[in-house]
């Protein structure tokens, strides 16, 4: 077998081999297609991710509120909905069932039904993060943040928070990596991610090796990058002495 | 708009639900098995102090958790046939797929609890003559895999709930049942919520469960 890479300089339409491997005008080759995928693959995965860190840490918080019984038990409901229903089952639901039963949800396209699916589905992993977090810090310090006269408010904002997202950056690190894994199982509702793209070049050029590689290479760039920003934040929010969820045991 | 679910009844489900089911239950099975074995290799050659078998081990695991599963599922699709040289099914490609990949899960498992083990108790068994071998089988591996059921049975979930995605290659298991019936009967809507209700109850009693053997060994430890 041999290799083909010129694939990517063909133009989608009349597979003419293009020099730049860039289209001019309307035109769009494999490699413009590939990397417009990929764009798409970012903005799913960094708007659900947005979505999801503040949904995901307000229900993680309200899990750990101590004399609210009702709204602990709503916020167990919520994970365990998001958690037990497979993504793509989670992704038809968003797109085609609850259009048809809410209107109102008609005109919004797909794209923002796949982020919202995706981000309502992390939610529930962030959420239990945040939980685990907040209830590894001792109880001495919610007690101690009352004790100075703070709101519960004020003490979750200035006390319990701070520490308990320190901790978690590890397993959120992990949750962003999934996320853009995840993003993959948009294929199923049309959006044009990379997914979408190595199915489509796959069917289309029938160089599936070529074109999965060139895919499989950028979800690997896009996870080594995660994890770099990721790396670079837990160094800057470091507090000297403070061990993090990884690192197991001792400290606090 | 209404919601009917009268077309629901035995016939449809036997013949479009439970064949699905079957091929979830079962694609499930042999993963986990297939996945729990071929993870204890690669976790065993991870701790092996061997650069030769350490690196192409923690290449595979590496490799294989930065990739999205669809994609993995795309490619042995793809592969597989052009290596055998005859094509096969899609099912045999999605059971081949997820113990390749589930491997790579359930070997950071299985690392993790054989790390768990005390170094002692190694040193104990070479104390007592024993062999590379018999250490691990009699005295570190069924501690291991005591400790780590659990969260083995956890990703077994996680597998499960996974196995929609064989969507990708058109296999037949219980979403893809509950879409042809849909299909069939011009009830997509009724469908998909019935298949999201199915998945959830399984899901969540099987969690339940889980919770339940957790707190057991926890107490017994």
């Amino acid at each position: 077998m041999s290799w083909d890479w010129q694939v990517f300089c063909q133009d989608t339409m009349d597979r003419d081999i293009v020099q730049s491997c860039f289209g001019k005008g309307g035109d769009i080759t494999y490699l413009d297609w590939m990397l417009s995928a990929w764009g798409w693959t970012v903005s799913v995965s960094v708007l659900a991710l947005v979505l999801a860190l503040l949904l995901g840490s307000l229900i993680g918080t309200l899990r750990t509120l101590q004399d609210r019984p009702m709204v602990v038990r709503l916020g167990n409901a919520w994970v365990e909905l998001f958690r037990n229903i497979p993504l793509l089952v989670q992704i038809f639901l968003w797109y085609h069932v609850l259009p048809s039963l809410f209107p109102v949800l008609h005109g919004v396209p797909g794209f923002l039904l796949v982020v919202l699916a995706l981000g309502f589905f992390t939610s529930a992993r962030i959420a239990e993060q945040v939980r685990s977090g907040i209830q590894a810090l001792p109880r001495g310090q919610r007690y101690a943040g009352l004790a100075m006269g703070f709101t519960t408010f004020q003490t979750y904002r200035y006390v319990l928070l701070p520490m308990a997202f320190r901790i978690i950056i590890p397993p959120l690190t992990s949750e962003t990596m999934n996320i853009f894994k995840n993003s993959s199982v948009a294929f199923a509702v049309s959006v044009a991610e990379l997914t979408m793209f190595a199915m489509q070049a796959q069917e289309e050029t029938s160089r599936g090796i070529e074109v999965y590689l060139a895919v499989t290479g950028l979800y690997i760039v896009s996870a080594f990058a995660i994890n770099r920003i990721m790396a670079f934040i837990e160094k800057r929010a470091r507090i000297p002495g403070m061990a993090l969820a990884s690192a197991g045991g001792g400290g606090h | 708009m209404n919601l009917d679910f009268s077309f629901y009844n035995w016939d449809l489900i036997s013949n479009f639900v439970l064949k699905g089911l079957y091929f979830s239950l079962v694609l499930t099975l042999v993963a986990t098995v297939g996945g729990v074995l071929f993870g204890t290799v690669l976790a065993l050659m991870r701790l092996s102090g061997k650069k030769w078998l350490e690196v192409p081990a923690t290449i595979y695991v590496n490799g294989m958790r930065s990739i999205p599963l669809v994609m993995v599922i795309l490619w042995f699709f793809l592969l597989v046939p052009a290596i055998i040289g005859r094509p096969i099914g899609a099912e045999m490609s999605a059971v081949i797929t997820f113990i390749a990949f589930e491997a790579a899960y359930f070997s950071e498992i299985m690392r993790a609890g054989i790390q768990s083990i005390p170094k002692g108790q190694v040193h104990a068994g070479q104390a007592l003559g024993m062999t590379y071998g018999q250490n691990m089988k009699l005295v570190v591996l069924p501690q291991a895999f005591r400790n780590m059921l659990p969260v083995l049975l956890t990703q077994t979930i996680i597998l499960f709930q996974d196995t929609s995605l064989v969507y990708a290659i058109g296999a037949y298991d219980m979403l893809k049942g509950f879409e042809v019936a849909g299909k069939n009967f011009g009830r997509p809507i009724e469908a998909y919520l019935a298949a999201a209700v199915l998945y959830f109850v399984m899901c969540y009693a099987l969690s339940w469960l889980v919770k339940r053997l957790h707190q057991k060994i926890a107490i017994i430890r």
